[in-house]
This record gives structure tokens, sequence and C-alpha cells, in this order.
């Protein structure tokens, strides 16, 4: 059963900047991966696991214990860009 | 046509933990920028998230300040999106299980109570913070963005209203009720200026009658409630101009801008589905079993709404009931236990939110430092009731007992305030001044009442005011038989 997807959408989601051929490439290769899990979902009844959490554990807290923090130079040395202590990224809004 | 504005109301409550959601970065407003950061809040890859257990503790503590569902298992989500604060690219929140759903909040509105119900709170990460520079700061002339992570992965409960609220003003109303409940319940600081609770309203209109929900508009950046009101009222405005005149309005989220007084368009918002949930593979979930919600449900103190109401069946009217609900809680301290200590609840309360609060501000002092118990208050009113001390002779003596002179009765004392009431005593003072007054004595004989008062104040001057003014009213008239 073929499934229909929207590439250009996804790409877009995914801040892709893709080519007309490339996102041809693409929907057919999501495509296939997109029927398997069709083919998945008609098998029936429910998965005797829980599927997304499968390690059978609940509730790992940790206190509410304040520790240490990085060495902000150090940190800061890794940005290719830096002001003032702060980040710099472009700006945020185009327009 | 009449339109009718169908609003909801998004709530942000930043948690005042001491560690962050994720991880054990230190939560501290106003510090250094990325200097409570590590791994995990900025989205290294490998870094791993632990949940703050205290976190968890607020989120329901507010659930069932609200009168929420805790649900008996919860699970994390991840919402993934772009942006420049939010280092992963996603941030961790929950998507169709949340802690807390399905409860209320009542608020009063120009005297009427008003339910907004609450949809769902759920748990969430803060993102980190963009100050955005370039030309005249303004977003849209940005040149750069400055991010500061110290307040990524702040524990954040997002709380959801149902769209039950249709004017800016109902919208103030809960928003105010609902820091209030926040701030008693000391899980967050609740501070609108410091952005530890931030309010986003969803505003749609429909023709009056209508069932069915307009396109809501997302207005966000309200940093007071006043901005809130405006914002709602004008977003409300702009929507009912707009589609009068055939226009549309767009699912989109809008940004008030407070100097303008209008709201400017941000982006098309994304829908729901674009966020593209999915269960945080990195967090197993949760069980809130009945002995961690009796735990919490045990520490909850009283609410405003609640408080109001008993106020309100210990006999104070409205406007009462809610000032001293609004009051400073060692002001509502005192009023308690004056009321312990015996006085009468209307005039208890209308001492403490009066006269006490007055000399409170006039002399500068934290409510915190009055120097009045609730017994020396029941005292003070006990004096008045039994006709020791006037009415204004009573502030005295309540400044004295603020000043740390003594005890009610001790002031009075020695400031010489004490009413006189002994008949005999008063007798005396008014056969003197009726004597010398022949002629006033003649008028009121004669049925001129007016000359009582002169009478009266004679009486008053003589005694220098510590005359009982009832008494010597009706010692006055009994001695000159005009009665
Ligand atoms: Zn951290």
């Amino acid at each position: 059963m073929p499934v229909e997807i929207d590439i250009a959408h996804v790409a877009r989601l995914a801040r892709l900047g893709l080519s007309e051929q490339e996102l041809d490439h693409y929907r057919r290769q999501l495509g296939v991966i997109l029927e398997h899990a069709a083919r998945v979902q008609e098998l029936e009844g429910e998965p005797s696991v829980d599927v997304t959490h499968p390690l059978g554990m609940v509730n790992a807290f940790r206190e509410d214990l304040p520790g240490d923090s990085l060495d902000r130079d150090e940190l800061l040395a890794q940005a290719p860009e830096t002001r003032d202590g702060y980040f710099v990224a472009p700006p945020a809004l185009e327009g | 046509m009449t339109w009718e504005a169908v609003i909801g109301i998004e709530v942000h409550v930043e948690l005042s933990t001491e560690s962050k959601m994720f991880c054990s970065c230190e939560v501290s407003f106003g510090a250094e920028p990325n200097t409570k950061v590590c791994p995990t809040c900025l989205g290294l890859p490998g870094a791993l998230p632990v949940p703050n257990e205290k976190a968890l503790d607020s989120i329901m503590a507010i659930g069932l300040a609200l009168n929420c569902k805790v649900a008996p298992n919860s699970v994390f989500h991840r919402k993934n999106y772009f942006y420049a604060d939010l280092p992963k690219n996603y941030q961790i929140s929950q998507f169709d299980v949340p802690v807390c759903l399905d409860g209320y909040l009542d608020t009063t509105v120009d005297g009427e109570t008003h339910r907004v119900g609450i949809e769902r709170a759920h748990m969430e990460e803060d993102t980190g913070k963009s100050t955005h520079v370039g030309e005249g700061g303004r977003i849209h002339a940005a040149s750069s963005t400055l991010l500061d992570f110290n307040r990524s992965g702040v524990p954040l409960v997002e709380i959801v209203s149902r769209p039950d609220i249709h004017s800016a003003a109902q919208a103030r109303s809960y928003a105010q009720a609902l820091r209030g409940v926040v701030a008693e319940l000391g899980v967050s600081d609740a501070r609108l200026e410091e952005g530890s609770i931030r309010f986003d309203a969803n505003i749609s209109i429909r023709p009056e009658g209508d069932d069915e929900l307009g396109t809501k508009v997302e207005v966000k950046n309200m940093n007071s409630f006043r901005s809130l009101e405006q914002a709602v009222d004008y977003e409300i405005k702009r929507q009912i101009d707009l589609v009068e005149s055939g226009g549309t309005v767009i699912q989109e989220t809008r940004h008030w801008d407070e100097e303008a007084g209008v709201t400017h368009s941000m982006r098309t918002k994304e829908g729901s589905s674009d966020y593209r949930y999915f269960a945080e593979p990195d967090l197993v979930p949760m069980e809130m079993g009945r002995e961690w919600v009796d735990r919490i449900a045990a520490t909850l103190p009283e609410l405003p709404e609640q408080r109001l109401e008993r106020y309100r069946s210990a006999g104070l009217e409205d406007t009462l009931a809610a000032v001293l609900s609004g009051a400073d809680s060692p002001l509502r301290g005192l009023y308690e236990d004056a009321v312990e200590s015996g006085a009468d609840a209307r005039a208890a309360a209308n001492w403490v939110t009066g006269e006490v609060t007055a000399w409170a501000r006039r002399n500068e002092t934290e409510t915190q430092d009055l120097a009045i118990s609730g017994s020396q208050l029941a005292g003070l009113l006990a004096l008045i009731d039994d006709g020791k001390v006037s009415a204004s002779a009573a502030k005295d003596v309540l400044d004295g007992v603020l000043l740390g002179e003594g005890d009610p009765a001790e002031v009075a004392e020695s400031r010489d305030l004490i009413q006189i009431s002994d008949s005999a005593a008063i007798d005396a003072v008014v056969d003197e001044v009726l004597q010398t007054n022949p002629d006033a004595v003649e008028s009121l004989r004669n049925g001129e009442d007016k000359v009582l008062g002169f009478l009266v104040g004679q009486v008053m001057r003589a005694t220098r005011g510590k005359a009982d003014p009832q008494l010597v009213n009706a010692t006055i008239r009994e001695r000159v038989g005009s009665g």
C-alpha cells in the first residue's frame, strides 16, 4: 500500500534545502520505510510490551540538589561566535 | 451582529526549585550569563536527563490546588522545533498523558463567581533566553541574537485553561487568581516582571449563540496584568473589525507591543502535528501512586478562594473579606490571632486593614515587624467596647502599643486616654458647664437642639476629650430636662 508523503513539507520541518532530484530520492526512500510501518500496524492485537518504554522501570528521579556547572570560558571557547559571555546566533526572525 | 470572544489562557510557571528539571545546574535568576549550564541543559550529544522529584511534587501541588486529577501514570514527550534558544532542537514536554488533568479555578469578577475549567497542567523544561540586538533593539530589525542558557532546563509547569473566558476583565481576573494560588503554594516566585510566570492568550471570536469556535490567534508578550487585559481587549476588537470589514482571521501568533498598544503578527503557527511529538526514550514512565498524591495533598496551604469563603462565613462583608484576603500574611495572622483571643471578626478585620495597615505605611514598617500581638489587638478592641477609650483615642493607644509602650490598658493609662465614664465625675463637670452657660441652657430648654453640641463640646474640653460623649449627652439632657 503506497503512502502519501509531502516530502517538501518534511524537508522544511527539518530545515533541509533539497533539490528536486533529492526530494524525489528521499520521497522514495521514506516511502519504503512508511510502507513497512503500515504493514506492522496491520497486525492484530496490542503489543505484549510497551514499545516506547521497554525497560519495565518507573520513577527514576533525582533529589533536588544543585551541583557544579561548566567553566564558562572553556564552554564559550567551543562556540563560533560569542560576546560578553553570551553565545551569538543569527537573527531569530527574518523580515 | 453581536460577537462573543472565546479565550483560553496558557500559563507557564517557572518553579523555584534549587536545581533544574533534568540536570543539577543551579536555578538562579540574575546569574552571569551561561554560568549555570552543563552538557544536559546545553543539549550536548550523549548527555542524559534525570527528572527532579521536587518539580513533580510541585506540579502535583499546583494540580491539586486547581482541583485537577493527578494521572496515575504519565510520560514525557519530545516536542520538536528549531529555535536558537532550544539547543537540543526539542523540548522535553508532555503530550497525551500530562501529570494533571481536568480541574477548575473560581475567580470573582464584578462580585460574581466565574469558574474557568483547567484542561491540563503538564511538566516541561524552559528554554534559554535570547536577546535580540541590532537596530533599535526591535525584534524585527535584529541583526543578531545573544543567547544565555542559564534558564534552559528550568522546570516549567504549563497550565492550559478551557476556552471559558469571554472578556479581557475575566482574563485578567483568572490570571491574577492563578498567580495567587501559585504564590500561596510557594512553588514559584511567580513574578510577572521577571518572567517567572507568563501568560499567553488564545483568542477567537464567533457570532453570539454559535457553538463552533472561530480561528484562534495566540497573543504573547504580556508582562503585567494590565497589559494582559489591554492585549486581550485590543485583539478582540482587531478580529471583530477585520471580520466586519470582510477579512478573515488567520491562525497565527501575535506579539503584544506594549508601547504602541497593538499586536503584531510574528509567524504562522506550525500545526500541532508539526511538532512531531514522540515519547522521550531517555526517560522512564512515572507512576503517581495514591501515597504520593496524599502526601502532597497533606501539604497544601489554605488557598485564596477558600480563605475568602472562610472570611465571608465569619461575617465579613465581601469587600472587607477581599481586602483582608489580599493582605500580607503577617496582617492576616494578626487578624486570626485577635479573633482567636476573642475579638469580634469584623472589628478585628477593620482595624487590621484600616488603622494597623495605615500605621505601617506611615511609619514605613514592614508588616512582619509590627510589634502587636493578636491578644493585644483584642485587648484594644475590648477597651473600646467597654467604653474605656473612645474610638479616636484608641488610635493613640494603638500607636503606643506599636511603639512598644506596653499592653493597650497600660498605654491608655500612661498616655492618659482612659475615658471618664464614671457618672459622678461627669455629673460634676456637666453641672459646672451648665452653670457657666445659662443662655445655652435656656435655648436648649426652648428646643434649640443645636446648642447641645456646644454644651457637649464644653464638657469634652473640660475633660480634655476623655469624657464618654454618649454619657455626657445623656447627662446634659437629663439635667436640663429636654430629653
Ligand atoms: Zn545543566
